[in-house]
């Protein structure tokens, strides 16, 4: 559903971002992108959203191809697409439900339908009782939750997730790990980019490790023929 | 549509100090084109009165028969730019005289004979008033055997048509620096809208919203923005007119041209919209 296909990426400057970068993530899988921060996990990220495209290569994502994308083709590919950041990105002038509401109203849902589907997300993610509370109302774990629910409520393929514990302390981190896992197991494939290795050693997942702008271990791949573990 | 309409009234409502003081500084920069609009108006009107004035007179000699009088006027009338020819007898003249210049009345009583010729008066049509085509009809009128001698001020025409030339140059040079200037101050605070608002818009792209479905609700508020501040400066302009106007009598915009001024204010809005989002579209990505 999501491939990467010797994807290289270069900065204005030059520099390059990835190195030969291929993989392939399936419908329905976790995968947590580590490395450390610049290592090139929010590169990738981009490039699956198409808020940049390969300097060559093809990046892959439900039928999309940056080979053949148009710009008309990046909002269509972005509703089947949630996305998660560390700073949760949130609207401060409206409520939990509003924000969320919003990422529907935006795509042009009809209205009777924009409130069952937000409340059922909002339950979904444990806010439900806080609705109508804006996000300075709402700790930062809560406003992760809204910031989810907000990319759950377009029914995503995958669940695009940049550093989204960055900003939370230990009990809401494994809060919103959780709630990530939920919602794999709902069948929404994850990829979840995290520089917190005790994360990843606590989760029975595969993980794609970055450095340099290059993948330098695939769970997938190298236990395999490996065995070795994460680091 | 109706999402459009309420995310721009939103707008109002959640930035009504960054609204208010965009309409503000629409306001203002389109009083200063209308003031500018008020003096070129006022400038012109003045003009036309002066240049209404513009009058050529033939003294005909003594003893020229009314019938040959009375056929010249008609061909004379028949020229083209000639509004009106009229023919003023010689007591007329005199009668005019003693009206007109009071400190000779006296004079004019002993007299045992008139010695004012009889005349033609001359009246050019609007769009003929000009020192050139005046003094062709002037000299026209001067190969007429009857006519003595032709008269028609050609300095004071000359220097209405300088005016003239001088107010359209300048009115035109200030009038395309004023418009410049408010089109670059709306820019600017419609761009400062677009930037308030940035981090909606990339929330919105995030969450797949087209670029036409983001520019519309920025598109509707600069149109609304654009006509309040258009109306605004109507009033402003009127409050300063009226101002004016108890010193001197001016003539303020009649509905047509203070509608112009409006929408050009509109116009404005919604162009300075439409390229700062297009702007900040193309070089601000999602994430």
């Amino acid at each position: 559903m999501i491939r990467f296909k010797k994807v290289f990426k270069s900065f204005q400057s030059g520099s390059l971002a990835l190195t030969d970068v291929s993989f392939h993530i399936a419908k329905g899988e976790f995968v947590f992108l580590t490395g450390h921060s610049g290592a090139g996990k929010s590169t990738i990220l981009r490039l699956v959203y198409a808020d940049s495209l390969p300097s060559s290569g093809e990046v892959r994502v439900s039928g999309f191809s940056t080979e053949r994308m148009r710009r008309s083709d990046i909002p269509k590919l972005r509703r089947r697409l949630g996305i998660v950041f560390q700073d949760f990105r949130l609207l401060e002038d409206r409520t939990a439900e509003e924000n969320v509401a919003f990422a529907l109203e935006v795509t042009g849902v009809r209205r009777n339908l924009i409130q069952p589907k937000v409340m059922r997300v909002l339950t979904q993610v444990g806010l439900a009782a806080k609705a109508t509370a804006y996000p300075r109302e709402l700790s930062g774990g809560e406003q992760q939750r809204v910031a989810i629910a907000r990319a759950l409520v377009n029914d995503p393929l995958v669940v695009l997730a940049d550093e989204p514990t960055g900003n939370l302390d230990d009990r809401a981190t494994r809060g919103v790990v959780q709630l990530l896992r939920d919602i794999n197991a709902n069948g929404t494939a994850v990829l979840m980019a995290t520089h917190d290795l005790n994360i990843v050693r606590h989760e029975a997942a595969r993980s794609i490790e970055v450095q340099n702008g290059a993948i330098v271990y695939d769970s997938a791949i190298d236990e395999k023929n490996v065995g070795g573990g994460v680091q | 549509m109706r999402l459009v309409i309420r995310e721009t009234l939103l707008s109002f409502r959640r930035a009504p100090v960054l609204s208010a003081l965009s309409v503000t500084t629409i306001a203002f920069a389109l009083f200063v084109v209308g003031l500018f609009g008020l003096v070129a108006l006022n400038i012109r009107i003045a003009l036309e009165d002066v240049e209404e004035r513009v009058e050529i007179v033939a003294y005909l000699m003594r003893g020229t028969p009314v019938e040959v009088v009375t056929v010249a006027l008609g061909d004379i009338e028949a020229f083209p730019g000639v509004e009106s020819a009229t023919y003023v007898s010689e007591d007329d003249n005199l009668a005019r005289a003693r009206l007109d210049l009071t400190e000779f009345q006296e004079v004019y009583d002993d007299l045992a004979e008139n010695p004012l010729p009889a005349s033609i008066e001359v009246r050019m049509s609007e769009g003929y008033r000009d020192a050139g085509t005046v003094a062709q009809v002037a000299e026209w009128l001067g190969s007429f055997r009857f006519a003595e001698d032709v008269r028609f001020g050609r300095e004071w025409v000359e220097k209405i048509d300088r005016l003239q030339g001088i107010a359209a140059v300048v009115g035109l040079v200030i009038g395309a620096a004023f418009a410049v200037a408010s089109v670059i101050i709306i820019g600017t605070t419609v761009r400062m809208t677009v930037l308030h608002r940035s981090r909606e818009i990339a929330i919105m792209r995030l969450v797949g919203a087209t670029n036409g479905f983001i520019r519309r609700p920025f598109l509707l508020d600069g149109i609304v923005k654009g006509v309040l501040g258009g109306i605004t400066a109507i009033g402003l302009n009127y409050a300063a007119y009226a101002a004016i106007n108890q010193i001197y009598s001016t003539s303020f915009f009649n509905v047509g041209q203070a509608m112009l001024l409006v929408l050009f204010g509109t116009a404005l809005g919604f162009l300075a919209s439409a390229v700062s989002v297009a702007r900040h579209l193309r070089r601000v990505t999602a994430g």
